[in-house]
């Protein structure tokens, strides 16, 4: 069955052949479609390794893409604002460096991620759906209420952030960072789930009884799944702030959460590149149907209710078919 | 006088009015086999799940290896040195049977928090994982998805599982069940050699296996032991025949 690399490999090229394309065209807008998905399959592949391989539902990752999304606002706006963002005990600025905002959007929702993981991690099923859905709204309503960075109406960065040696406002530059970030995620995140940890945190999904029969507590995997699952989808969310040039609370609200779940879940739970497939594909109809009608959701439902009742592997398992035990 | 390895000390259960385990305690030496006997609803899950973890007993000791680990949980009697196998198979299903006993190579390893090198590359767990299956005869089986398999070779995959562990003493909940004769028998041949290497707690319902195999029996009746003995003095106790063998023995 080596059906399933072949067409990752094709899915994968077709993004930076459509983004070579449209630049050849002179089409920034699908460019920046490509962009978008890009960085959208990033958060899928961040939640893709707390649901699919950790079997944990999460309806709370939008707390990190917000939390992503707001380091790069916090860092920007006061960098060009020229305002400190504290003085006192030490003196910490703002950033216009595309890496180091990275790094604060991973740490941040890293941390996150751990404290949210603590608490959430000791219910399971709908009370862990629950849980990590309050966390996501509590940052939502915390986000409007934080008159600080624009509240309700969110923050806009004029100019996108720097990366050394590259114009980041060239849609073709910007892209190919993107899509850069996203390939060096999915390698490792490929290593990942053939690693020791990844057969470990697996086995506890099809069994924790198992893993602790081994000696191994399922409660230690999952919290460092969900952390890395975490920091993942904040680095995502401070692309898509960079992508947008702007910041707002809806980056914290569940129906961001929910879409991420529906990359994963169109795409493929379980799958290395069940995310990138279902972002592109719900970019697609968004960009397709949403032309069409304004009631475009509708058919995405329909389409997610014919995934889920008959083909559960997603886009990626009804091409590649049933998924092979990792070798 | 050597020590036991495993020694169970007044250990107590109540489930409401239902005394499920009545001041149970039990021994088990170096190199002995001793069997859990009793009929259903007797309390040998109860008690084998106050033995392995998964039960906290509401008084009473466990000691293992001269250590109290009544107040640890599953995860740390396991690490501890206490391989289970569980009377429904409990394996991770969408594995391939190797997979399931390189986890139990990797459990018994204890370095589970590595990210990168793929674990069914590494050489030592891998080999380890082999060397299970070819002891209880499964080797040809290594890529068979788990859910594929039969009942019995579910049954046998928990016994190679616990083998990887290499633990100080083995549990197991009726490792015979669905086996088939011929399978029985040959479990019950693998059994009495592995003593060798640790003793076995061994609840078993197959009567031909328990008598062939224990060196000690102990038959458990509402939640207590009622006689504790060997193949022959249990065979002759008349308040087991009354309790348990009851009346197919008398023949």
């Amino acid at each position: 069955m080596a059906r399933e690399p072949l067409i990752n490999i094709i899915l994968f090229a077709l993004f930076p052949v459509t983004a070579g394309v449209a630049m050849v065209l002179d089409e920034p807008f699908i460019i920046t479609l490509m962009t978008k998905a890009a960085i959208l399959a990033l958060a899928g592949v961040g939640l893709n390794i707390a649901l699919g391989l950790g079997g944990l539902v999460s309806f709370g990752h939008a707390a990190f893409f917000g939390i992503g999304g707001y380091a790069m606002g916090v860092l920007a706006s006061h960098a060009q604002s020229y305002t400190p963002i504290m003085e006192t005990p030490i003196l910490i600025e703002g950033t216009k460096s595309m890496l180091v905002i990275w790094g604060v959007a991973v740490v941040a929702a890293a941390l996150a991620a751990l404290l949210i993981g603590v608490l959430s991690l000791r219910t399971t099923g709908v009370y862990f759906i629950m849980i990590t859905l309050a966390f996501g709204q509590m940052l939502y309503y915390f986000a409007i209420s934080w008159p600080a960075y624009g509240g309700e109406d969110g923050l806009s960065i004029y100019i996108r952030n720097d990366f050394p040696g590259l114009n980041t406002l060239d849609p073709i530059q910007f892209f190919a960072i993107a899509f850069t970030v996203l390939a060096a995620v999915l390698f490792i995140a490929g290593r990942l789930a053939k690693a020791p940890f990844g057969l470990a945190l697996s086995a506890a999904r099809q069994n924790p009884e198992r893993v602790e029969t081994v000696g191994v507590a399922p409660f230690r995997l999952r919290l460092v799944a969900f952390i890395i699952s975490g920091a993942v989808t904040g680095l995502a969310g401070a692309l898509f702030a960079d992508l947008n040039r702007f910041v707002s609370p809806t980056m914290f609200s569940w129906q961001t959460s929910g879409e991420i779940m529906i990359f994963v879940i169109l795409g493929g739970v379980g799958r290395l590149f069940g995310p990138v497939a279902g972002a592109a594909l719900f970019i697609l109809l968004e960009h397709v149907l949403g032309g069409l009608s304004d009631f475009w959701h509708v058919y995405l439902g329909l389409l997610l209710l014919l995934v889920v009742l008959f083909a559960r592997g997603g886009l990626i398992g009804t091409l590649a078919g049933k998924e092979t035990a990792h070798d | 006088m050597t020590e036991p390895v495993l020694e169970v000390s007044h250990l107590k259960k109540r489930f409401g009015a239902l005394k499920a385990t009545d001041d149970v305690s039990l021994t088990l030496m170096p190199n002995e086999i001793h069997a859990l006997i009793g009929p259903n609803g007797a309390g040998k899950s109860t008690l084998i799940k106050q033995i392995a973890g998964g039960l906290r007993s509401d008084s009473g000791t466990v000691e293992f290896a001269g250590r109290d680990v009544t107040a640890l949980g599953t995860v740390a009697r396991a690490r501890a040195g206490l391989g289970r196998t569980f009377q429904i198979s409990s394996l991770a299903m969408e594995y391939t049977v190797l997979q399931n006993t390189v986890l139990g190579a990797l459990g018994r390893d204890g370095h589970v928090m590595r990210f990168f090198q793929p674990v069914m590359k590494n050489r030592k767990l891998v080999d380890q994982g082999m060397a299970a299956l070819t002891r209880v005869g499964m080797a040809d089986l290594a890529t068979k998805r788990t859910a594929d398999l039969s009942h019995g070779q579910r049954r046998l995959l928990e016994v190679a599982v616990a083998l990887t562990l290499e633990p100080k003493v083995f549990l197991m909940d009726e490792p015979m069940a669905g086996l088939g004769a011929s399978g029985s028998k040959r479990l019950t041949g693998f059994l009495h050699t592995l003593r060798a290497e640790a003793p076995i707690l061994l609840v078993e319902h197959d009567m031909d296996a328990v008598f062939a195999l224990a060196d000690r029996i102990s038959v458990l009746v509402y939640g207590q032991i009622i006689a504790t003995g060997s193949a022959d003095e249990i065979r002759r106790d008349p308040l087991v025949r009354e309790a348990y063998l009851g009346a197919e023995d008398a023949a």
